[in-house]
């Protein structure tokens, strides 16, 4: 199996702060990776670096074999991200945000009429269609920047957060949809969520104050905190535990 | 492309926005109606209306550096503008994006403002085609300052400092409403040092068929609009991929 990210000792320093140390890693193509951690552990430093939009203090990173320093707009044109936040159009309809990000990535009118028109079912956006973005309620803003990720078919796939703010229902079938893209599409989550990175991750990496604590899989991080349930091996790792 | 696809995005964000629409469209057109008014209702002649016109024009070009430094920032703090970052999207897209549209939001404000004018008894010549072009690259000046502020200030300080600030600096210092011979001195001084006059003295001198007196000022126009519309594609190609 290929990796579709390839990480060497990429680091984050600001001018006293350190928010993400030397970090090495690597995540095979379709496999669904977890960035676990508490607050300021570096999680969403970490994607911010991968995606292009803030720039590392010293390492390497690929992307589907391209140079993550030198080759930005191929990467670019594979990747797709939603942030932590519901970063969405306010004043455009569900609609017409979704039809700009699949004409922006070059989608033909045509092409990007029928995406929306599958996201908008997919994400049960039909009644809110023709809403702008600032009318609709928090958890419909965060299934919208959602879709708007997902519409441009990326290979990698970064989610941050991705169901902060929504409830149970939405979370779940939010679940269901990412758990339909493995194998296909790579993504990269963040969560604060330990039963999501359970549910969904093939393999998790826990990150603590910029540290990288442990990775594998639910099982085997486990195995090496040597405790007997996924939370206590969380707690583990973030409270000093080596594994 | 890309870039007449985000600007389709920026028309709709700003047409959307009622209040952008009534400080753009309406307000000028009331401020004009109201100087002519009481320019008919006082003994001294204070406001002729082929003087008080280019002023208007020029005045009401600050409220588009409003809508450059609303949208920019609105899109910076909410984390839209990270998304685009991360599509195939490139720092010259973003900057005709935002100022295609608002270019030619400020030549409709412009048309209007002389059509407003003419009903009022201002003279319409040929001369005004050079005075509207004029306008249109002076308008650079304001949507550059605009998304300098935009992408280095939050919404809040953003649009302060360009709704609140800098239209009471084109207002108070491009000789829009009385002559600035009048105070003199280092405030004239000041004044001149700026472009707002200069870019009303321009105007003026177009419509008056007076090409001689449209030196320096034209020459000012022309190496303010680089410089400023310089930093701010300076400012947006540094501050867009942060250190």
């Amino acid at each position: 199996m290929t990796n579709a990210i390839e990480i060497q000792q990429l680091s984050k320093q600001y001018k006293t702060k350190v928010a993400l140390h030397p970090l090495t890693l690597s995540i095979p193509e379709g496999q669904l990776f977890g960035l676990l951690g508490v607050n300021g552990a570096g999680k969403t430093t970490l994607i911010k670096i991968l995606t292009g939009l803030l720039k590392p203090s010293s390492g390497t990173a690929h992307i589907l074999g391209h140079s993550l320093s030198k080759e930005d707009s191929a990467i670019h044109s594979i990747i797709a991200v939603s942030p932590q936040e519901t970063a969405i159009a306010p004043n455009l309809t569900v609609r017409e945000n979704l039809l700009l990000m699949a004409r922006i990535h070059g989608f033909s009118k045509l092409q990007a009429t029928a995406k929306v028109d599958e996201m908008i079912a997919q994400f049960s956006l039909e009644p809110f269609e023709k809403e702008r973005g600032k009318t609709l309620s928090g958890g419909w803003q965060r299934k919208l920047s959602i879709s708007m990720a997902l519409i441009l078919e990326p290979r990698i796939l970064f989610l941050d957060e991705p169901t902060l703010g929504l409830d149970i229902i939405s979370r779940q079938e939010l679940w269901t949809m990412i758990q339909k893209l493995k194998g296909s599409t790579t993504i990269v989550l963040t969560t604060h969520y330990l039963e999501e990175a359970v549910e969904l991750c093939d393999r998790i990496c826990i990150l603590k104050d910029g540290y990288m604590k442990a990775v594998g899989t639910v099982d085997e991080l486990i195995d090496q905190s040597k405790q007997s349930t996924f939370k206590d091996a969380f707690v583990h790792f973030v409270t000093g535990g080596e594994s | 492309m890309r870039s007449y696809i985000f600007a389709g995005r920026v028309t709709k964000e700003v047409l959307r926005d009622p209040i952008s629409l009534f400080f753009g469209i309406v307000f000028p057109i009331i401020l004009l109606l109201l100087l002519n008014t009481i320019n008919r209702n006082v003994p001294k002649n204070l406001f002729s209306i082929d003087v008080l016109t280019p002023g208007i024009a020029v005045f009401s070009l600050s409220f588009i550096a409003l809508f450059a430094a609303q949208t920019l920032s609105k899109d910076r703090t909410s984390a839209y503008l990270a998304r685009l970052l991360t599509t195939p999207m490139t720092a010259t897209d973003f900057i005709l994006g935002y100022s295609i549209p608002l270019a030619a939001i400020a030549f409709i404000q412009s048309i209007i403002c002389f059509i407003t004018a003419y009903f009022m008894g201002f003279t319409i010549t040929l001369h005004i085609l050079l005075a509207l072009i004029c306008l249109l690259f002076a308008s650079f000046i304001f949507i550059g300052i605009g998304l300098i502020c935009g992408i280095l200030l939050s919404e809040k300080a953003a649009v302060g400092l360009c709704g609140a600030l800098l239209t009471n600096l084109t207002a108070l210092l491009s000789g829009a409403w009385f002559d600035l011979s009048l105070i003199g001195g280092t405030f004239e001084k000041i004044a001149y040092i700026l472009p707002f006059v200069h870019i009303v003295d321009l105007v003026r001198a177009l419509l008056a068929n007076d090409y001689s007196a449209t030196l320096p000022h034209l020459y000012i126009v022309i190496v303010y609009t680089v410089i400023i519309y310089g930093l701010a594609i300076f400012f947006f190609r540094r501050q867009t991929i942060e250190d």
